[in-house]
């Protein structure tokens, strides 16, 4: 650790190894902090040592209340020794000096002063606290962080007052905004007001505090809403009835985007599945039912990139993924090749029992990993850049994954409709399945091309295995669950052109995840599949069939 | 009538045929009664048993035989029709438990579990054993029939139709895995006590249900010979070979395909409602695609468009799985997808085209060709 920046976080006793960088600290918090009370005032500061070491009093009321004293005080100063409190950090010797152990715990620091002690020297007592005591503690330091250098911190402050308002911190957050520059810590301030004002008695301020709740509209102030339901005064119980129903309207809008947001991410995994699916279906007319073990193929090279860089790339770990995306498809590609060249190519003209020999193809692959990796599901970790996700609005969070995979499957997309489109290998698999007999009296060679399409296909499907590695379980199992749903797509939306292996995917995922929380899961699915069988009714050959005078069979 | 039934086989086809359905009803049970346990040839209880669930196999395998061997519809989903007819039998046998489950009510124990306080309107009617006949008989037929309109008149065929029966049975998996659903969920209906007021522990009983289930796969065969032996049956292979000109012969072969989607759902439910009660249990996972799947691969391995081939197909491949699943269980989805493969690529005409290749009547045949 360098020497601490005045943005730098603050965060427990621990950060201070030596006394320098404690001095450095304290001076750089006395430069740059937002206290509204300078400890140069004598009167004051003794307050201060005063309440810091009555933390290290016997009686938890007494530790309550110095507590409290030093979160009126707004001190930063004593931050460290509360959060050394709360983490069980802070000790007292028999003189009733409070010091805060190091890391080691070899050594500790003087909790006023900041002189560094040996432990060995002392007989040292951990002051108790119980539950209430952390509730006050926690109040005390979200107050004191509230006049961080860091805006983040002064954030996550203003959140924790948020959820433990009280009357008490009316004074220190108005003080507060009056200082505050950063936008996002004023909203959540101005929240914070505006919840310990819903109760006061000033029924212009509580007009003014519903409408602030009203405009940021968020769920979790419903409560506090329906709690002013009760109110005798008109005034207000309209307002807050307004302003329910107008934070409800907000939550279904929101829950709107959440399913839409959702569905294109199911709808883009499927998209996946189904995409080397379509080709190859369109191509060669075979149904390759060992289509989902690819994703499972692909998945489990992702599992094996990911280890080997566990095991010999540390420091590069998060870039496992970079590397797992080749690996992914041509391990999937080749087992394709593979396949078709051993066994599909034989079966040309005969679907069923293409579809019925791969069927047996996926259970030797499912059994062969099972017996390899484990019958249980492998864990892959996320890289940092894909952890956590983004806000878009309270309660709702959309992880980076699920983000990184639609734009993936965007990539993909594209990369495929390039191909077909702009190579003359793209030629010739069109070619093929529009009339493989015209196309081979032209002189393309059908069973190559049948091969690399495979090839393609099957390396799609490995890129979507490692796309569903990001977002869910890997084990041997994988394949299966999707594969179902992949055929659906297929069916849904015609064989031959991507546009219809989109709009079949995006469809299926979107309407499922708008059919979820209706109908429940399970009924979602089957009310899914019952659509697509009407839609079948009307369309025969899918959504987007190619036109053509093609006779049947 | 007698007459049109005898000219289904040959004089030869015809003492095989009920040789064998002697050695069914005849020979095994008289070992398993009147020799003494510690002979050689005595047939111990739990082979009966399992006869007796290989028997409700080698039916499905008809079925499946009829519409994919001799029509070329590939059904992915006979497992729906072999499951109601399942829970069919399953509610009445849930039903004649009585008071003597677990929690001592008129319910069934799942239902007490999930404190329902009624039986839902659907299992009305179970008590009663004609009822649940009925029942078995008309609504895997109906459901099949509804099925198959709307699939056939929009000419879904191929492995178009594969995959939307492989879906239905899905959907239906997943609904039957519901406690909602009313069917007891995950665990199914199991726990039965007797059927027609004989135990259903009784060595005797079993026997008893063997010995039906004997007569009515012989039943069914005739039947199944009797419908590819006429008019009808030819009309359904010429389906299976050139759809397009039958139609344009002036067939609508709408009516065939739906007949005779329908007459194989039958069989296959009466197989299912034969199953339950001598397997002891019926649960969702009877309607897992992999089960359906594994149906069509008996009559892939047996032979298909040969009845004869259905049973042995249905034989092999269980007896090959119940000797795996206790000798060496890791390596029986080796096998099986190994058959799979190799029956495909090498044996499209199946176990029983090993045996008609060296007949010379066969031989001709494949000249004339």
């Amino acid at each position: 650790m360098k020497c601490p920046l005045p943005g730098a976080p603050i965060t427990s006793g621990h950060m201070f190894k030596n006394k320098r960088l404690h001095l450095l600290f304290f001076l750089s918090l006395l430069c740059f902090s937002f206290g509204a009370f300078s400890p140069s005032s004598p009167a004051l500061a003794g307050e201060l040592e005063n309440s810091i070491t009555d933390l290290g009093n016997k009686s938890r009321t007494e530790i309550k209340k110095a507590t409290r004293a030093l979160g009126t005080l707004g001190n930063v100063a004593a931050l460290p020794a509360l959060e050394a409190l709360r983490d069980g950090q802070l000790r007292v010797d028999e003189s009733g000096r409070v010091v805060i152990l190091g890391t080691t715990n070899t050594q500790a620091q003087d909790a006023i002063t900041g002189d560094t002690l040996s432990v060995e020297d002392l007989s040292l007592r951990k002051p108790r606290i119980n539950n209430s005591v952390r509730r006050v503690l926690a109040l005390a330091i979200a107050k004191l962080k509230l006049n961080a250098g860091d805006a983040d911190i002064r954030l996550a402050a203003a959140e924790e007052l948020l959820n433990r308002s009280s009357d008490s911190v009316l004074d220190l957050v108005r003080h507060a905004l009056t200082k505050e520059k950063d936008s996002r810590v004023v909203e959540k301030l101005t929240l914070v007001l505006a919840k310990a004002q819903l109760q006061g008695d000033d029924l212009e301020e509580r007009l003014q505090a519903i409408e602030t709740i009203r405009n940021f509209g968020d769920s979790s102030f419903r409560p506090d809403l329906e709690g002013l339901l009760q109110s005798e005064t008109a005034a207000v119980k309209a307002a807050a009835i307004k302003a329910i129903t107008s934070i409800d309207q907000r939550q279904f809008f929101i829950n709107q985007i959440a399913n839409l947001f959702y569905g294109l991410s199911l709808g883009s995994i499927l998209l996946l599945a189904a995409l080397g699916l379509a080709i190859t279906f369109g191509l060669m007319g075979v149904i390759n039912m060992a289509h989902g073990e690819m994703l499972m193929i692909g998945a489990y090279s992702t599992f094996v990139v990911q280890n080997l860089f566990k095991e010999y790339l540390p420091g590069l770990f998060d870039y496992y993924l970079v590397a797992a995306i080749p690996t992914a498809f041509l391990v999937s590609a080749i087992v394709g090749i593979i396949l078709e060249r051993s066994v599909i190519r034989h079966l040309y003209g005969r679907p069923l029992e293409t579809l019925l020999a791969t069927w047996g193809i996926s259970l030797v692959l499912i059994q062969s990993v099972r017996l390899i990796f484990g019958a249980q599901n492998v864990e892959l970790a996320n890289p940092s850049y894909l952890s956590g996700g983004v806000a878009v609005f309270h309660g709702v969070v959309l992880p980076y994954s699920r983000i990184a995979v639609i734009f993936f499957v965007i990539f993909v997309v594209i990369s495929v409709w390039t191909l077909l489109q702009k190579t003359s290998l793209g030629l010739q698999v069109r070619s093929v399945t529009q009339n493989r007999g015209m196309a081979s009296c032209m002189g393309i060679a059908t069973r190559k091309v049948d091969m690399w399409t495979f090839g393609l296909g099957s390396g799609v499907a490995g890129l979507g295995g490692l796309a569903l590695s990001q977002v869910g379980n890997v084990g041997p199992e994988l394949g299966q669950m999707y594969i179902v749903d992949s055929f659906m797509v297929v069916v849904l939306g015609g064989v031959g052109k991507i546009a219809g292996t989109v709009a079949g995917a995006l469809g299926i995922g979107v309407t499922s995840k708008f059919l979820e929380p209706v109908a429940g899961a399970v009924l979602g699915k089957i009310i899914v599949l019952v659509l697509i069988i009407i839609v079948i009714q009307k369309r025969p050959q899918g959504l987007f069939a190619l036109k053509g005078r093609v006779a049947d069979n | 009538m007698l007459k049109q039934i005898s000219q289904l086989h040959s004089l030869r086809g015809w003492i095989a045929t009920l040789s064998l359905l002697g050695i069914a009803i005849v020979v095994i049970p008289s070992l398993n009664i009147f020799l003494p346990q510690e002979s050689f040839f005595h047939v111990p209880d739990y082979i009966v048993s399992l006869f007796g669930k290989y028997l409700c196999y080698a039916m499905v395998a008809l079925a499946v035989d009829l519409i994919w061997g001799y029509t070329g519809i590939l059904s992915l989903g006979h497992g729906v029709f072999f499951s109601i007819g399942g829970y069919a039998m399953g509610m009445y046998l849930m039903r004649s438990i009585g008071k003597e489950g677990v929690y001592k009510s008129d319910l069934p124990d799942f239902m007490v579990f999930l404190d329902w306080k009624e039986l839902p309107w659907y299992w009305y009617g179970f008590d009663n054993f004609s009822f649940t006949l009925l029942v078995i008989l008309i609504l895997p037929g109906l459901f099949a029939f509804i099925f198959g309109f709307f699939a056939f008149r929009s000419r879904i065929k191929g492995v178009y139709f594969a995959i939307i029966t492989q879906a239905m049975t899905f959907a239906l998996m997943l609904l039957f895995f519901r406690n909602n659903t009313g069917f007891g969920g995950n665990n199914g209906l199991t726990d039965f006590k007797r059927i027609l007021g004989y135990s259903l522990h009784e060595p005797s009983t079993k026997m008893g249900l063997y010995v039906i289930t004997a007569t009515l796969l012989f039943l069914s065969y005739v039947l199944c010979r009797y419908v590819v032996k006429s008019k009808l049956g030819r009309v359904l292979t010429a389906i299976r070979d050139a759809e397009s000109r039958v139609m344009f012969s002036g067939y609508n072969t709408l009516h065939y395909k739906l007949f005779v989607w329908t007459l194989s759902a039958c069989l296959c439910g009466i197989a299912g409602a034969l199953y339950v009660p001598q397997v002891g249990i019926i649960n969702p996972s009877e309607m897992q695609p992999s089960n359906s799947i594994e149906m069509a691969i008996w009559v892939a391995v047996g032979g298909r468009a040969s009845l004869g081939g259905a049973f042995l197909g249905a034989g092999v491949v269980n007896g090959a799985k119940s000797w795996f699943t206790v000798a060496a269980p890791d390596y029986w989805l080796y096998f099986l997808g190994s058959l799979f493969i190799v029956v495909t690529l090498y044996f499209p005409k199946g176990l029983i085209g090993i045996f008609t290749r060296f007949s010379p009547a066969e031989k001709t045949k494949e000249i004339s060709r």
